[in-house]
């Protein structure tokens, strides 16, 4: 292997740490040498040799966290062509397409780890891969473009912030990225709500029931309570995942319970109180069972989400075929000029 | 490269995601007067292609003023696995920065 | 096959310092109308009507595309152009409604069928991508040379708008160029699309430039249409000649549009865009 390498997503075998049985598994330096990455708190670069779980653990994550993005286009989607001024049209517009560019960062991110976005589209569009259940549920009123953004999008800031510092690189700074371009997003959906909160009863009353209904699923975004979540633990030893799922839920609470008065509405949740002796804000008990339920696909929405994506994919196959055999036709072109003129 | 390269791919992949685009790093120049830095990568049929595409996706809030695309294969890198020897050298040589001067210290404009 | 590539495709934080910048927006013209800095006649309020129409439908059809297009990054290149389009519309709207006393949304959201200006082009469905393109050529190779000669407009106010849309049309005449001669050019398929979309979109050419007494009444303040026609045609015919594609055949159709005669699909389009708007007249969102 000569010294300089050409920095291939898949590189060749001898020096192939993406393989799952390449005998770099093995390697005791590399093992050294990543310990000694996490330990430092440093950031592990693409063609470091890292453990294969923990490589797997990150597509899992960044993947599902870019199809997120990806089919959480969906249901805000549903209201560009509706919106009820041009200025809103405008403001969920460039929304949605944010979502799509943040898709691309984090797919390119996890292509990093030798899987290629094609994969993993392949695999969503297969029903193969997760995504955030909360995109599973409708947007049936203007007010859920609101709840989406101060909620929906509140919760996924809260977990995203702590993963600016996540210990794999491309997912970290994907995410100082991705977190710049949020910050309108939360505030954009607030003011949608502090509108209706204080416009005709008729849209205080739509505001107060998207509240209702998107609270519980956007406190479940954080994932299942500590005691169930089975990769938390060796996420967190690595340094990707820096805080509790438990512990940003609590978080996430105390700030919508202070940001809720500011709307003037109310939060569906009688035992939301801060605890003086824990120094942690504690909410009523979540409907796990209707999560699992939706993660399993018997969501509301689930076949719908899914069929769209699969059916933009394959609509739009001719397209992306159409460009690469250009390119191809251009290449050969190109060729033949070269020979006619030497 | 025993995969093959990108390029190839978006010819010889066959099945329902057949003509697969390749990657491209996209570095862009926030400012004149500045170097460009790398800002993520895209997938494009072209480099024509890609250079929009990056426009599109790596400038929307004003970040920058030029763009540079590559296809990713096209770079080089060192290999990780030399990282002590081939960065070593510079260790210990501490002669090559000013600091290293200290009786000079105090003196202006030096 | 697994793509080779740099393992570096990642989002460096140093290269992304964002700034809202500086244009024109459509509520520093809604300001300058309340202070009476910039109001216009009748004449040219109906004429820029027109012109947010066009921008206002165009933006309301691309919008669909969002989450719906070939590839990600077209998504975005997409959602970048209906949003371009959008700011037009709401300009030229903010702008002519300030003439009567009308917000852009009061122009947007409670206008009757007829009572819109938009030409049948920017009606047509969104249909497959090809069509879509097709559309977008049209609609790009038209506004780029409109825009550019607005720009020297005797309505400063117009010239300013059009100041700022002629360098966004100009990157949408690219990329619609960009895609002509892709999908010509790229597989059988490909091309039998890219010519089923033209003939779907080019009998809508002729209505775009059709002059008429309002574009005469605005004189300096406006851009006759048919003095367009001809770096049209030679735009176009370009594009065309490389992609080896011929609309010599296609016929024009009756247009209307300026005089409130619409295609079918405007009703549908505007009982979608103004749905929620008109159950709750008079609230603020």
């Amino acid at each position: 292997m000569a010294r300089i390498v050409q920095p291939a997503g898949q590189p060749a075998p001898t020096n192939a740490p993406n393989a799952p049985d390449a005998p770099a598994s093995n390697d005791a330096a590399g093992q050294a040498n990543f310990d000694a990455i996490i330990a430092k708190d440093s950031r592990v670069e693409p063609k470091d040799w890292m453990p294969e779980a923990y490589r797997r653990s990150l597509v899992r994550q960044i993947s599902q966290h870019a199809h997120s993005e990806i089919i959480g286009m969906q249901p805000e989607a549903n209201w560009i062509t509706r919106a009820p001024s041009l200025k809103r049209k405008s403001i969920l517009m460039a929304k949605v397409q944010d979502e799509a560019g943040h898709g691309l960062y984090l797919y390119s991110a996890a292509e990093t780890l030798g899987t290629t976005r094609d994969d993993m589209m392949d695999a969503l569009v297969a029903g193969k891969a997760r995504y955030s259940s909360i995109f599973n549920y409708p947007t049936v009123t203007w007010a859920d473009m609101g709840a989406i953004g101060w909620m929906v999008d509140g919760a996924a800031i809260c977990n995203q912030v702590p993963l600016c510092r996540a210990s794999y690189g491309p997912y970290g700074r994907a995410m100082v990225r991705v977190c710049k371009e949020e910050s309108f997003h939360q505030r954009q959906g607030f003011e949608i709500l502090l509108e209706l909160a204080h416009g005709t009863p008729e849209q205080k009353a739509m505001a107060q029931d998207a509240v209702n209904r998107w609270y519980a699923p956007s406190l479940m975004m954080f994932g299942p309570p500590d005691d169930d979540s089975p990769n938390s633990k060796q996420s967190m030893a690595w340094n990707i995942k820096r805080f509790s799922n438990d512990e940003l839920r609590s978080r996430f609470v105390g700030m919508l319970a202070e940001q809720v008065k500011v709307l003037g509405l109310t939060l569906p949740d009688s035992e939301i109180r801060f605890n003086e002796d824990t120094k942690k804000w504690e909410y009523g008990p979540l409907d796990w069972e209707e999560f699992k339920e939706v993660l399993a696909g018997r969501g509301p929405c689930n076949a719908q989400r899914l069929e769209r994506r699969r059916s933009a994919h394959e609509d739009g196959a001719w397209v992306r075929e159409a460009a690469a055999a250009y390119h191809d036709k251009q290449l050969a072109k190109q060729a033949a000029e070269q020979k006619a003129a030497a | 490269m025993s995969e093959g390269t990108s390029t190839e791919g978006a010819t010889a992949a066959a099945g329902a995601g057949a003509h697969r685009w390749p990657l491209w790093e996209v570095f862009v120049r926030s400012s004149r007067g500045l170097s460009h830095v790398h800002a993520g990568s895209l997938h494009a049929p072209d480099a024509s292609m890609a250079l929009r595409n990056a426009r599109d996706l790596y400038t929307r809030r004003n970040e920058g003023v030029s763009i540079w695309v590559v296809p990713s294969d096209a770079i080089a890198a060192s290999d990780p696995d030399s990282k002590g020897a081939f960065f070593e050298s510079p260790q210990g040589k501490d002669y090559r920065h000013a600091t290293y001067y200290t009786k000079s210290e105090g003196v202006k404009h030096l | 096959m697994h793509g080779g590539g740099a393992s570096l495709g990642d989002s460096s934080a140093s290269a992304t310092r964002i700034t809202p910048g500086f244009a024109l927006r459509p509520e520093d013209i809604a300001l300058a109308a309340k202070q009476g800095t910039a109001r216009p006649g009748a004449d040219v309020a109906e004429y820029a009507l027109r012109l947010g129409d066009d921008a206002l439908i165009l933006a309301q059809r691309l919008g669909h595309w969002i989450s719906r297009a070939p590839e990600l990054e077209e998504d975005v290149a997409l959602g970048n152009i209906a949003l371009d389009q959008l700011g037009h519309a709401r300009s030229f709207l903010t702008y002519a409604g300030s003439a009567w006393g009308k917000s852009e949304d009061d122009l947007a959201y409670f206008r009757r069928e007829p009572e819109f200006r938009s030409a049948h082009l920017f009606e047509q469905p969104n249909g497959d991508f090809a069509a879509t393109i097709a559309r977008q050529f049209i609609a790009a190779s038209y506004q780029f040379p409109l825009y550019r000669e607005l720009a020297k407009s005797s309505d400063p106010m117009l010239a300013a708008i059009a100041a700022k849309a002629v360098k966004e049309v100009d990157y949408h005449l690219d990329h619609s160029t960009q895609w002509v001669l892709r999908l010509a050019g790229g597989t059988e398929e490909s091309r039998r699309r890219m010519d089923a979309g033209l003939k779907l979109m080019w009998p809508f050419v002729g209505e775009l430039f059709e002059d008429d007494p309002l574009t005469a009444k605005v004189g300096d303040a406006g851009v006759v249409p048919s003095s367009l026609k001809e770096e049209f045609d030679r735009g176009t015919g370009a594009v065309l000649a490389e992609a080896g594609l011929d609309v010599s055949g296609h016929p024009m159709a009756t247009g209307g549009g300026r005089q409130g005669r619409h295609s079918e699909y405007l009703g549908f389009i505007l009982a979608e865009m103004q749905v929620l708007a008109r159950e709750f007249p008079g609230a603020s969102w």
